[in-house]
């Protein structure tokens, strides 16, 4: 995409015309790598056994169907894409792709998932990534993330919802273990992205999107960041007690939690003129360790699981 | 005389295509390998090949006409 300027996707030689790649970026594939790892985890935890070909393709459709959301909330946000610095890259804004492609991609992609997670799972995990879909591309994208401050923190359940999916997709129902992984993401969201608002701020402010540090100050969301983590901390640990967890879990959520929590700590003790001083260098490291939090926590869970053939994994 | 160098953009499309073939010859495999999995996972199946078989003829309701 070098030949990208600000006349919508035109270069002196003439119009620019999308690659396949700018397709695949309308679907967010960073998100969609998040989706494939927690589905799966929820997927193979479940206590049911699925054949290998069917658990890989209920991933790939739970993906796509993310991706699909992805479209369609790129289609709707492309007017503050254009405006802020890290989207404005993306293949709309660029005038890559007109905005109906990515509408039209998004809504096929969306149906197509839906049907074909419901053919190779079962109904119930088609019918809740239908909902995941529309929770996403339009309580989210259409009416939270523009009108409230914790657009975050309800909107997060979106990104929650995947590994409950793929534990639906094993077994055909939910379950407190479906509940807490989702509870895990969900109370995971907003501390991880506040973390990032905090040094992000210009961005959202000149789009106009009502992020907490935008209408209520970075006081305010330093506060909510260590509340939420507060909240977070028996959420991660309480999974630990069920039958996807165990020892290893435990311990790693132990320490993972005592990290996010002396994080949380570190951003809620500063204020603005430190913060500013260093360049935001503790909000910067507590945002990519929220990252690694995540994922060993799910890689837990899946050590667990991965264990339990040879006595070892679980209580 | 030489020919005119190709265009960027019939290569950009050229990618288009050949990605959406790719995807395309993808799916399809998908839903064929999911298909044989399913069948061969699933319950017996019985093939109906037109040939009477006495065994599936319902019994006859005592006191009905049958």
């Amino acid at each position: 995409m070098s030949d990208i300027n600000a006349n919508g996707g035109m270069t002196e030689a003439g119009p620019v015309e999308a690659g396949f790649g700018d397709y695949v970026a309308l679907l967010k594939p960073r998100v969609m790598s998040l989706v494939v790892f927690t589905a799966l985890v929820g997927l193979l935890v479940a206590p049911v056994h699925v054949h290998p070909f069917v658990a890989f393709t209920s991933v790939l459709f739970i993906a796509l169907g993310a991706g699909a959301s992805g479209a369609l909330n790129m289609w709707w946000d492309a007017d503050i894409d254009q405006v802020m610095r890290r989207t404005k890259g993306r293949p709309i804004p660029a005038g890559l792709v007109q905005p109906g492609e990515a509408l039209g991609l998004g809504l096929a992609l969306s149906g197509l998932s839906v049907m074909m997670l419901s053919l190779a799972a079962n109904i119930m995990a088609g019918a809740l990534l239908a909902f995941t879909i529309f929770f996403y591309a339009v309580v989210y994208s259409m009416w939270l993330k523009r009108s409230t401050p914790q657009n975050i923190v309800i909107g997060g359940a979106a990104g929650a919802f995947p590994p409950m999916v793929g534990w639906v997709a094993a077994t055909g129902s939910v379950s407190l273990e479906a509940c807490l992984m989702f509870l895990l993401i969900f109370m995971w969201t907003p501390p991880h992205f506040w973390s990032l608002a905090l040094f992000m701020n210009s961005d959202y402010e000149k789009a106009g999107v009502p992020m907490l540090t935008v209408t209520h100050g970075k006081r305010v969301t330093r506060n909510h960041i260590l509340v939420y983590t507060i909240a977070l901390v028996p959420c991660a640990l309480a999974a630990g007690f069920t039958s996807i967890g165990g020892p290893i879990y435990l311990a790693v959520s132990a320490l993972l939690n005592a990290g996010f929590l002396w994080g949380a700590w570190r951003i809620w003790r500063r204020d603005e003129a430190v913060a500013e001083a260093d360049g935001y260098a503790t909000e910067k490291s507590v945002f990519k360790f929220s990252i690694l939090y995540l994922f060993l926590h799910f890689g837990a869970f899946l050590a667990e699981a991965a264990l339990k053939p040879w006595g070892m994994g679980g209580w | 005389m030489a020919f005119k160098p190709e265009h960027e953009i019939y290569k950009r499309r050229f990618g288009r295509n050949l990605g959406l073939g790719l995807v395309l010859a993808g799916f399809v495999a998908l839903v064929f390998g999911l298909t044989v999995v399913k069948v061969t996972n699933g319950d017996p199946m019985q093939g109906f090949d037109h040939v009477v078989r006495p065994e599936m003829t319902p019994a006859p309701q005592p006191g009905g006409n049958g």
